[in-house]
C-alpha cells in the first residue's frame, strides 16, 4: 500500500508505472491492475473555474485514506493499493488523484478501485475552493459518481 | 480541561481562525466546546472529529484532546 499527498504536479500514469514496478514480490501474481484518474475541470455548477485550492487536515486525511485502503483489502481479494492526491493549488486539466488497485483478477480490481474512489470522496478530508472570475467560493457537494 | 480546537475551509474563514485553545471545567462533548467558540448554534451540516476520528455532537472530550470542525468533505475530482 502507498498513500501520498502531493504539493506538487501529479503524473498519474507515472505513478502506476513506477509502483507497479517497486512492488516485485506481487510481479507474477497479479493479472488486473485497475486505475482512476481524476482531473480538475474548467467548469462546475455552470461557471467557469479558473483555479482551485485542496485544503486538508494533515494528519486525518492520512490516516482515512489507509482506513479506506484496509477496508478494501478486507473486502476484496487484492494484492495491493496505490492512492495519490494532490493539495495545494491547482489548475484547469491538472490531474487531482490517482487510485491503482492490483488483485489476480478483474472484478475485484475494479469494484476495489471504485470503493476506495468513493470512499475518499465522501470520508477523507479534503475540501474545493474554487477561484472563479467573480470570485472564490468553498465546493459544498460532491457531484454524483 | 485545556482543548485544541481545530476548523478546516470555509468554516475557517467564518471564524476567522484555523485554531483555538479552550481551557474550561465544564466542557464534556462536542457540543460543549462549540458552544465555548461560537455564539450560534452548531450547524447541522457541519462535521466534527475528536483526535482526528469522525465524531457525533455527543461525543464525549477529555483533557488534552484535538476536537476539529469542518463542512462537509469534497476531495476527490469529477
Amino acid at each position: 500500500m502507498k498513500i501520498v499527498l502531493l504539493k506538487s504536479k501529479l503524473d498519474p500514469w507515472k505513478e502506476i508505472v513506477d509502483y507497479q514496478r517497486s512492488i516485485e514480490a506481487h510481479h507474477g501474481k497479479f493479472g488486473a491492475t485497475a486505475s482512476f484518474v481524476g482531473t480538475m475541470r474548467d467548469f462546475n455548477e455552470g461557471d467557469c473555474v479558473v483555479d482551485m485550492t485542496l485544503e486538508h487536515y494533515p494528519g486525518m486525511t492520512e490516516r482515512h485514506l489507509q482506513k479506506i485502503v484496509e477496508s478494501a483489502e478486507q473486502k476484496w481479494q487484492i494484492l495491493d493499493v496505490l492512492v495519490v492526491h494532490r493539495i495545494g493549488a491547482l489548475r484547469p486539466n491538472d490531474p487531482i488523484v490517482v487510485v491503482a488497485v492490483w488483485s489476480s483478477h478483474r472484478g475485484a480490481a475494479f469494484d476495489a478501485c471504485r470503493f476506495v474512489m468513493e470512499q475518499l470522496k465522501s470520508k477523507a478530508p479534503f475540501w474545493k475552493k474554487e477561484s472563479l472570475q467573480q470570485g472564490g467560493r468553498w465546493v459544498e457537494n460532491n457531484t454524483a459518481g | 480541561m485545556a482543548i485544541h480546537v481545530r476548523f478546516f475551509a470555509s468554516l475557517r474563514e467564518q471564524m476567522g481562525a484555523s485554531d483555538k485553545e479552550i481551557s474550561s471545567d465544564g466542557i464534556l462533548t462536542v457540543t460543549d466546546v462549540w458552544a465555548s467558540v461560537s455564539d450560534r448554534p452548531l450547524p447541522d451540516s457541519i462535521l466534527y472529529a475528536v483526535n482526528m476520528d469522525y465524531a457525533e455532537s455527543m461525543t464525549a472530550v477529555k483533557d488534552g484532546d484535538e476536537v476539529a470542525f469542518f463542512p462537509p468533505v469534497t476531495g476527490g475530482g469529477v
